[in-house]
């Protein structure tokens, strides 16, 4: 069996992205159900310390193309060197980070090999398949899981036919673990300018302007959450006076962030960040698998919400039947109350 | 010189705001309750499309999209809002496209238009969330992509300058035509319906929706060409048939299941400050909270 690889995003700070990290680690255990090994793939300029960043995590094989013109992330020369290598070294899988860069970098590498991508999957396993139509069977297939439109609903996609088996994840959904502190594996440096030609820079980047980040749902331990019940922006005001006073942050569902009650960063869920807090308050959030793949594995969940039949209130270790602003306030006070 | 600027655009079922009245009692959405609407991000690509056009001279915008003969609607939309033509790509031989398949489609009913400048779409339909015909148009069209764009900083005569929404932060990026642009919902929303427009095309329709109506247009269209909207089938593209609908998806669904939830022991409280009380005590002496 050919190999897997990890796209590894390269940060403003010049260190590998969490999200190909958490990438790695799971690609490390495919890898070693389908007893193949586990390559990286690094694009980027005065790349500096890949090894002890990246062997921790089960990498074996680290191909690096480094270059001054490949800071910061530009479509085409990403996208030339890593078809090239695809089209050299045949991988199975090819996994990828639902970022602004994996977002645009792995359509267009699935369109030119012709093979089938997934987008936000929640998880990967490897399993069998049997085709109905044709009754081929597949042994060791990629499945790339992911909730589909209609509430409810988890997919499970294929790729039978067509290699590598593509896939992008959000940051957040898998879980970083070092696999062995001393695992080591080797490089392979690439020869730029065998991969990229001049055209490959034709779209210029004039001016950059790189935030900090401001909102850090990721790793709170304590989030108030709201859904499209909370019912305005200026009842989501209730959400961050709560949040402020126990110390968490405020995320929200989907529906919140398109109604415009807050802002997009805020967002849980498959087209969101997927958070692991030790408490988690849903107010007037119904729950829907899309948002619950965000936020079921966290430790303690309050439902607060009107309806007693929300489909999240099964997952929640306490469940508040009330008004969402009227609940709120009362947590607010009965909680100055005992902390006094 | 002329210009062509095409604008791809999809008819999806508004899945935004799903309140109470779009959910079923068992938690699943009830598609029929939600309406047929004009992707959300494909309008901000129309609103860009349109102010590029009014910065070059002689330039036509040109809209495409793939679905059912109801999509048509977005064709009429954007003739409305100000774009010139429209073409609607239809047909059963698309059924079952995935993204790969679709941008095929969709790239040879571009390449079916001739020499192209721009091709604007939206970041992402709101019914997938994949982001991925855009780049994967563009790759087949062998165009740059300028994804994420967020505001049409400077147009000359044979290039663009865009700015592209990222993660945590802007970039502006500049690149010669032909490049293919998709469109961030930040950017400038459309501009509303043209009256005059919409009086002088409401009667625009495809043959199908003639026929669905059961009438007979052959004499208007005759009179007044602008109002029938093209409809091209599999056939009118000269695809590889193969790379078309399910055959030309690569990515296959292996199962759909309907997720049974572990059911927790939930305590159920009522909101009566007591229980409220009770259960903050709980928190605070456990340490989760405080």
């Amino acid at each position: 069996m050919n190999n897997i690889f990890v796209y590894c995003e390269i940060t403003e700070e010049g260190t590998i992205a969490d999200v190909s990290l958490e990438l790695c680690s799971k690609a490390r255990k495919l890898a070693d159900t389908l007893q193949t090994k586990l390559e990286a793939i690094v694009i980027g300029s005065n790349l500096q310390n890949l090894e002890a960043q990246l062997y921790p995590y089960g990498v074996d094989i680290i191909n690096v193309a480094d270059d001054s013109r490949l800071f910061p992330y530009s479509t085409l020369p990403h996208f030339d060197i890593v078809t090239n290598l695809f089209k050299e070294k045949q991988p199975e899988i090819a996994l990828f980070g639902a970022t602004s860069v994996g977002r645009d970098l792995a359509p267009r590498i699935s369109s030119y090999l012709r093979c089938g991508l997934t987008a936000d999957c929640t998880s990967l396993e490897i399993g069998e398949h049997s085709d109905a139509k044709s009754g081929k069977e597949y042994k060791n297939l990629l499945y790339q899981i992911r909730p589909a439109f209609g509430g409810n609903i988890i997919a499970t996609i294929v790729n039978p036919e067509t290699r590598p088996q593509m896939a992008t994840v959000r940051e957040g959904v898998m879980k970083k673990e070092v696999y062995n502190a001393t695992h080591k594996g080797v490089v392979n440096k690439l020869d730029v300018e065998k991969y990229v030609t001049e055209s490959d820079f034709c779209v210029k980047i004039l001016e950059r302007h790189i935030e900090e980040q401001k909102i850090n749902i990721k790793n709170a331990q304590i989030i108030v959450a709201g859904g499209y019940g909370v019912g305005s922006k200026e009842n989501f005001k209730m959400l961050h006076e709560l949040a402020e006073l126990i110390g968490g942050e405020v995320g929200a569902t989907r529906a919140a962030v398109d109604a415009g009650y807050t802002e997009g960063e805020r967002q849980i869920g498959q087209t969101g960040v997927t958070v692991r807090p030790k408490l988690y308050v849903a107010c007037g959030i119904s729950g829907a698998v899309q948002h619950r793949a965000g936020m079921d594995q966290s430790a303690k969940i309050i439902s607060i919400n009107t309806d007693p039949k929300a489909p999240i209130n099964s997952i929640a270790d306490y469940t508040i039947i009330g008004d969402v602003c009227d609940v709120l306030a009362k947590m607010i006070k009965t909680y100055k109350a005992n902390t006094k | 010189m002329s210009y062509k600027i095409v604008v791809l655009a999809k008819q999806v079922p508004d899945t935004r705001n799903v309140g109470k009245d779009a959910m079923k009692a068992d938690g699943t959405v009830n598609r029929a309750a939600l309406p047929a609407i004009f992707n959300p991000e494909d309008l901000n690509a129309l609103e860009m499309a349109l102010s590029i056009k009014d910065q070059l001279k002689d330039a036509t915008v040109t809209v495409i999209t793939m679905g059912p003969s109801r999509a048509a609607d977005v064709i009429r939309e954007s003739i409305y809002r100000g774009a010139d033509e429209g073409f609607l790509v239809s047909g059963r031989a698309f059924a079952g496209s995935d993204t790969l398949a679709t941008s095929y489609a969709i790239s040879m009913a571009v390449k079916k238009l001739g020499k192209v400048d721009l091709v604007l779409s939206g970041r992402q339909a709101i019914d997938g969330d994949t982001a991925q015909v855009g780049p994967q148009v563009a790759e087949k069209l062998e165009i740059p992509q300028i994804t994420y764009a967020e505001e049409l900083v400077k147009v000359t005569a044979d290039s663009v300058q865009i700015k592209r929404r990222l993660e945590r932060g802007v970039e502006v990026v500049e690149a010669k035509f032909p490049v293919l642009i998709t469109v961030h919902g930040s950017a400038a929303p459309c501009r509303f319906r043209n009256a005059k427009r919409v009086m002088q095309y409401k009667k625009a329709c495809t043959i199908s929706e003639q026929q669905e109506k059961g009438m007979d247009y052959s004499d208007l269209w005759n009179q007044k060409p602008y109002l029938k909207i093209e409809e091209w089938t599999a056939e009118d593209l000269n695809p590889d048939m193969s790379r078309l609908g399910m055959s030309g998806s690569p990515t296959k669904v292996k199962n759909i299941e309907n997720v049974v939830l572990t059911q927790k022991e939930s305590v159920v409280l009522s909101d009566k400050e007591e229980e409220i009380n009770t259960l903050m005590k709980e928190l605070i002496s456990s340490h989760i909270i405080g």
